[in-house]
């Protein structure tokens, strides 16, 4: 096959994936923090450290009670779900009032606790997490060579980021949650219990992230910084999409992601920062964000 | 823009009690010294410079910068580069990256004002973790060995800054010099308007204030001072390093505004007396330092919003 550009195909394919999967977390990651804030109103800075500990649940799964991949997939969203529940439940609930500053501050701190604990338990180094059996090896494609694990990454954020849009937009159970976001006190009078609601979502967005982690472990190390370094890059994908749309953090997140992967290929050294760059490009033209609405 | 008087033109100079505390904080300044390790009082007072810059924006315009480090670590890196490679004498090498801080701040600020509330600190961290990007990959940062051995030079051609102590008054007159000014900006017209714009920006705009430029000149003031502590802070400790542009250490700066008291005139003082001792004495904990420090920020917004001073403040009824 003919290079592009100058470039391999293998190498281009290859990166351009790698650059989908990073893409997927991108997308999973934002939208939980964008489903979170349109109901807590709390940028949840946390949600780094939450997507660090469900690859370490998995780790420990695995390493502490021999529990594979398929098991670690449904047990770390729960479970990192319920540390965040009882986060909600004990600490959140008394800032909804308050100044958004405040929400950022305590997730913040939060964050370092965790993370602290962990570097204090494992150590700064990484740990690796094997590829489950039944998705090891790769499939030829014709245009490129592709690990199968990195096409169910694909397939699987795909769905779940799908699901969630669904169940959103096209679910009573998601038109109550679009409605308490746009006035909780109207929706709590029609007797919808609505501070509950708040704690699931809570719970929701933050095993999503868990989730996220689990998805990472295999092609990332697990360690306990891996959540810090990703959760700032997601910052920015939120401030590029706006987080008013659900769709539009999906498309972003992705977008981003091959955009960081072809950054990878044509110019390696801006690699680390080409997501900053679009994002000071988008605050110049278009302030709102991509899919933000004016403010 | 009308530079009217404000409605408290009368209060123009220092309350009397705030002025006690200043003079017996000169008091405390002079004799310092003698007492604990120079450097160390001079970390003190290099961060508690920093903490009331970055104060100048949470506590009197309600802007959370979640990326000050940016400016504290650039100011450092270009600070130490004109010291050490250009051969400046130590006060121009000082300025050279306050106004590097300021240069930084107004292009951070400019981008940052375009949106508000929590996506104006998440833009400031994100800016700042990109500059952190540079700073790792551009050669002349010396990468993660950073610039070492920055030389301490004469200050004026009179003051040999090698020597500890004279170098401890130095940098003891540049945070007095900046807590006077910050002090001064707050208490003026303008730092009026920037309060007025942290109560009602909506208000402010309807009275005419041009509220981003305020905010602005407001960020560029605050990163220029940031600036000048990250100067200072590598010519104490002869060193610029990743760490001092990685997003910690904003987080630390925030840490300390916030303990002191968000929004008080000596409370970043006090915060980051706490912060720094805090580091001193559990440094050998290792990881645990970042434990203890999201347990105080977990505590301080769960139950002390109003931070050391804040608190002594509303006891007394007097501002602090």
């Amino acid at each position: 096959m003919p290079d592009i550009f100058g470039i391999p195909p293998q190498a281009l394919f290859g990166q351009l994936l790698l650059g989908l999967i990073n893409g997927a977390f991108y997308a999973q990651l934002s939208l939980g923090l964008a489903i979170i804030f349109g109901l807590l109103n709390i940028i949840n800075f946390t949600h780094g450290a939450q997507y660090m500990m469900g690859a370490f649940v998995a780790w420990m799964l695995l390493n502490w009670l021999g529990l594979g991949y398929w098991w670690a997939l449904v047990a770390a969203p729960v479970v990192v779900g319920a540390f965040g529940i009882l986060i909600e439940r004990t600490m959140l609930r008394h800032l909804y009032k308050l100044d958004h500053l405040y929400g950022l501050l305590l997730t913040f701190g939060i964050a370092l606790i965790v993370q602290g604990l962990f570097r204090d338990q494992f150590g700064s180094t990484g740990l690796p997490y094997r590829i489950p059996a039944e998705l090891r090896g790769g499939t030829d494609l014709g245009f490129m060579f592709m690990p199968n694990y990195r096409g169910w990454v694909v397939v699987v954020s795909l769905v779940v980021c799908f699901g969630t849009w669904f169940v959103i937009e096209k679910t009573k159970l998601g038109s109550y949650l679009r409605a308490a976001t746009e006035n909780p006190a109207l929706v709590q009078s029609f007797g919808v219990n609505v501070p509950r609601m708040v704690m699931l979502t809570y719970g929701f967005g933050v095993g999503l992230a868990a989730f996220t982690g689990v998805l990472a472990a295999p092609i990332y190390q697990v360690s306990p910084l891996m959540g810090a370094d990703i959760i700032i890059v997601v910052f920015a994908v939120v401030v590029i999409g706006g987080m008013g749309s659900i769709l539009g953090s999906i498309l972003t997140g992705f977008g981003l992601g091959i955009v960081e992967g072809l950054t990878k290929v044509f110019y390696p050294e801006a690699s680390s920062t080409v997501i900053f760059v679009v994002m000071v490009i988008v605050l110049l033209i278009k302030p709102a964000g991509l899919f933000g609405r004016a403010r | 823009m009308s530079g009217s008087p404000t409605p408290h033109a009368k209060e123009t100079g220092m309350p009397k009690h705030q002025r006690a505390i200043v003079v017996a904080m000169v008091a405390v300044l002079l004799v310092l010294p003698h007492l604990l390790y120079p450097v160390f009082v001079m970390k003190v007072l290099c961060f508690a410079l920093f903490a009331c810059a970055f104060n100048l924006l949470i506590g009197y315009v309600g802007l959370l910068s979640f990326g000050h480090a940016l400016f504290f670590g650039w100011a450092a890196y270009v600070s130490a580069h004109a010291a050490k490679i250009w051969g400046f004498p130590p006060e121009l090498a000082i300025l050279s990256g306050m106004a590097c801080g300021a240069v930084l701040g107004l292009v951070v600020g400019a981008l940052a004002i375009r949106r508000q509330g929590i996506y104006f600190s998440m833009i400031t961290l994100a800016l700042a973790q990109m500059a952190y990007f540079f700073a790792l990959q551009a050669p002349f940062t010396g990468g993660e060995d950073g610039l070492q051995r920055v030389p301490r030079g004469t200050m004026f051609g009179l003051l040999d800054l090698r020597n500890d102590l004279v170098l401890y008054y130095v940098v003891a007159a540049i945070f007095l010099g900046a807590f006077l000014l910050i002090y001064r900006i707050v208490h003026s017209p303008f730092g009026q308007v920037l309060k007025a714009i942290r109560e009602n920006e909506p208000r402010a705009v309807s009275l005419g204030y041009r509220v981003d430029q305020y905010k602005l000149a407001a960020f560029v003031m605050s990163a220029a001072l940031a600036g000048l502590a990250g100067a200072v802070k590598s010519q104490i400790f002869q060193l610029a390093s990743l760490s001092d542009v990685h997003w910690t250490m904003s987080g630390e700066v925030v840490l300390m505004t916030l303990v002191g008291g968000l929004g008080t005139v000596f409370g970043p003082i006090v915060g980051a007396a706490v912060i720094i001792s805090m580091q001193n004495y559990l440094a050998e904990l290792g990881s645990w330092v970042t434990v203890v420090q999201g347990v105080i920020f977990v505590v301080c917004v769960l139950a002390f919003r109003r931070g050391i001073v804040g608190e002594i403040a509303a006891k007394l009824k007097k501002p602090l």
